[in-house]
């Protein structure tokens, strides 16, 4: 419990991304660095990216992520160099893959269901409900009163 | 002693609660009126006997009772006194006896009211209350019984996390259970409808009071956690997508579906399988949550008392409940009746499209949050599934519901007329994309989509007076007419206003602080300047602070804005020698709905402090929406339609 704690408390100390002493000189680059910092995972922390974790691997992969821009590495080029040495784990993002079909179609399958079943719904002719007694007796003297 | 007594009376509770079933299905069986209240009886003496064990507790965390385990494990002395009250249901244990408080007392509510509900629905219902009370009463006494003694007792507690120590997550759980357990009730009366066979208008009617009162007491608890995070974490945000954050939404979406769905089935009839199934839906999900927050089968930061043989037991009561409760809509549900017939353009098809809409969401927040166990547990490749994936697909979901909701109220029941609805609505929708352009054209950088995102806000806000406008004919009637309309509307109507503006403030609070914020930070030696917004800070003095329970460096930094002061910001860095943690507690100044939030990060050398600065324009908006929405759903409920269920509409609606 208490090491929880202090893993909790390493992660809430936090945004430590905009710490002045590792920014990049044209920003620009930074921009860039922050903007692939909020989809990368801080492996050993609870769910974080390592824009907002203080924890030291998450400074050690925004090191590198800064280095390879600064490189001259494009967006996707440092994603994959990322996803080579982690695996896919690292990306917030999940990749547009077969492995992740569902997880990508499904919010949409559930609208399409949805709507082909309310127009089911409205295309189905509906039998009307029986009468109890007590309804077809107050028709028939509705009726009668009609008649009279 | 005391502790002896709750933990005699936790056990009393439970065996009551089983009394609550046995007597309640034997006197349904038998029609017997006598015995059926005899397990409604019980079912109050189970509460009053879980409130006399909840007591014990937190008499126990009061006076600092080191003998418990739990005591020892989450309180300290020198802890200040709300926080040794709230620490009573801050551990596993605790909140286990919370969530068995608030079970208990719903089925006591339930078995307590005199009128309403027919006598065989009502004792269905108090039976079901009932074995869910016993399952989980079970649970706490046998697997995470609060009164666990110690042999030896410590001298001194191991304290609570000190970033839990925040009167905002003081009042977080009881408000986020209360509405968890709220839906249990829901889930019982949807039970009860099924063994009657039952699930008519007047059902409809009982089911909404809950599922409103749940909703609302929901929505304060998302909320507060929400605004916690916002300024306890330091940086401002707050809401990150968390599987823990996950967990209290989907049954909050559920909940918001539902109260759709019930207005169809009490109006028209129709959609009573779909509305059960909602209904049963709803705590499933408040159980799926407690399962995750607590079994550690998911990573987040919110992981408290993790344990798995705990988790294999919630999982089991999980499977059997939800189980039993869907088994039984599959055999009885087709005997539902099917309800009356509508025309594709009506309320009953735009309220089908917003349960759609809302199923989808949750679809997605559901396997956003399990599928990274799925994939591993299927190819053993892990991956994450962060915001990045939920801006994807729950955004847009959300979009297309919220450029459909102003016109749901407008259109008629059974077949509307389009036409008319739009004519009623063109003005609201140029008056909305008017705003969104004036954003795009003046508010600096330029964002399209948070432009668009803003429009939207418009959009829900400006629909909601519009349909106000139509209710009282403004413009149309005399004024005279108008104010007697305005009076004379039902409270229902009105928390429906009230719920969908709350939604539209969120929405604009949201796009605009998230799209528009800014960020600086820099390290300061005294007297040193940082420029965020169009505020430029100096940090003005560094003082220590003895607090009660930990020590803290306190900066005085000054804001001003073209050279006049315009805040004085007071941050601080706590350390807490208990549990050797470090916090830093947030200064944030208010401008209008706009928050300038300062953080004091940690000394540097060479007398250097890290200052983290953030402008964040209209953040108030983003707490003050729900909590307009939690409003419209207590006035809904204050609504005497909804609180007697006598069944009489006080003005035709």
């Amino acid at each position: 419990m208490r090491k929880l704690l202090a893993i909790c408390a390493a992660i809430f100390c936090i945004a430590a991304a905009s710490d002045p002493a590792e920014r990049l000189p044209d920003p620009a680059q930074e921009a860039r660095a922050r903007a692939i910092f909020a989809e990368v995972r801080c492996l050993v922390c609870q769910n974080e990216s390592i824009d907002d974790s203080s924890a030291e691997l998450a400074g050690d992969l925004r090191r590198l992520v800064r280095d390879q821009i600064q490189a001259g590495r494009s967006d996707d080029q440092v994603r994959s160099y990322l996803t080579d040495r982690y695996g896919e784990f690292v990306l917030l993002k999940p990749t547009f893959s077969w492995g992740n079909g569902v997880l990508w179609a499904a919010p949409f399958i559930v609208v399409i269901l949805g709507v082909l079943l309310l127009l089911r719904n409205l295309h189905t002719p509906r039998p009307y409900a029986e009468l109890s007694e007590e309804e077809a007796a107050r028709l028939a003297s509705l009726a009668d009163k009609e008649q009279t | 002693m005391i502790a002896e007594t709750g933990a005699f009376a936790l056990i009393l509770a439970l065996v009551l609660s089983l009394a609550q079933v046995v007597l309640s299905v034997v006197g349904r069986w038998r029609r017997s009126s006598v015995l059926a209240g005899a397990g409604g009886g019980a079912g109050l003496a189970a509460f009053a006997c879980v409130a006399v064990a909840f007591a014990a507790l937190m008499h126990a965390f009061v006076t600092s009772d080191f003998s418990l385990a739990n005591v020892a494990a989450n309180s300290h002395t020198e802890k200040p006194m709300l926080y040794k009250v709230a620490g009573t249901w801050g551990s596993h244990e605790g909140s286990m006896l919370l969530w068995c408080l608030a079970l208990t007392g719903f089925g006591a509510a339930v078995a307590g009211f005199k009128r309403g509900l027919p006598p065989g629905l009502k004792t269905v219902t108090v039976a079901t209350q009932g074995a869910l009370g016993t399952v989980f009463l079970a649970y706490t006494v046998f697997a995470s019984n609060p009164f666990q003694r110690l042999v030896q007792i410590p001298i001194e507690g191991r304290s609570l996390n000190p970033l839990l120590q925040d009167p905002a997550l003081a009042f977080h759980p009881p408000f986020l259970y209360a509405g968890y357990v709220g839906m249990s009730v829901v889930f019982s009366l949807a039970v009860a409808a099924l063994v009657e066979g039952r699930a008519d208008a007047a059902w409809a009617r009982w089911v909404r009071p809950w599922t409103l009162m749940a909703w609302s007491l929901l929505t304060v608890g998302i909320t507060l956690g929400a605004f916690w995070a916002y300024y306890e974490l330091g940086w401002g945000g707050w809401w990150f997508w968390d599987p823990v954050e996950n967990a209290s939404f989907m049954p909050w979406l559920i909940a918001t579906a539902l109260l759709h769905s019930a207005i169809v089935t009490e109006k028209r009839g129709a959609l009573a399988g779909w509305t059960v199934f909602l209904a049963l839906g709803a705590f499933t999900f408040s159980m799926l949550g407690a399962f995750l927050v607590r079994s550690g089968v998911l990573t987040s930061v919110h992981a408290f008392a993790v344990d798995p043989t705990r988790g294999v037991l919630l999982l089991m009561i999980l499977g059997v409940t939800a189980g039993a409760g869907f088994a039984l809509f599959a055999w009885r549900a087709p005997a539902l009746s099917p309800g009356g017939v509508f025309a594709p353009v009506s309320r009953e098809s735009a309220l089908v499209l917003n349960n759609i809409l809302l199923a989808a969401a949750t679809v997605t927040v559901l396997l956003g949050t399990l599928y990274p166990l799925i994939r591993e547990a299927a190819t053993g490749e892990a991956i994450s599934v962060g915001p990045p994936f939920f801006n994807l697909t729950f955004t847009p979901l959300m979009a297309a519901l919220l450029i459909l909701l102003p016109a749901g109220p407008l259109l008629a029941w059974k077949r509307a007329d389009a036409l008319g609805v739009a004519q009623r609505l063109w003005v609201a929708a140029l008056l909305s994309v008017g705003c969104g352009l004036l954003a795009l054209a003046v508010v600096s950088p330029r964002k399209a989509l948070a432009s668009a995102g803003l429009a939207m806000g418009a959009w829900l806000i400006i629909g909601a007076l519009v349909e106000l406008a139509e209710r009282t004919r403004a413009f149309r009637g005399s004024g005279a007419e108008t104010w007697r309309r305005l009076t004379g509307l039902p409270r229902g109507a009105w928390g429906m206003t009230f719920a969908h503006l709350g939604l539209g403030v969120f929405v604009l609070g949201a796009c605009f602080e998230t799209s528009w914020k800014a960020e600086a930070a820099e390290t300061l030696a005294l007297g040193q300047t940082l420029n965020v917004g169009a505020y430029e800070l100096t940090l003005d003095r560094i003082q220590g602070v003895d607090g009660p329970n930990y020590d803290a460096e306190r900066a005085t930094i000054i804001a001003r804005k073209d050279g006049a002061v315009a805040c004085t910001a007071r941050p601080e860095r706590r350390f807490y020698p208990t549990g050797g943690q470090t916090t830093s507690e947030v200064a944030i100044c208010s401008k209008g709905a706009s928050h300038l939030y300062v953080v004091l990060g940690e000394r540097r050398p060479g007398e250097v402090w890290l200052v983290r600065a953030y402008w964040n324009p209209w953040a108030l908006l983003i707490f003050l929406g729900p909590a307009i929405m939690a409003l419209g759903g207590l006035i809904s409920l204050s609504d005497r339609r909804l609180r007697l269920a006598v069944g009489r509409r006080a003005l035709p609606a």
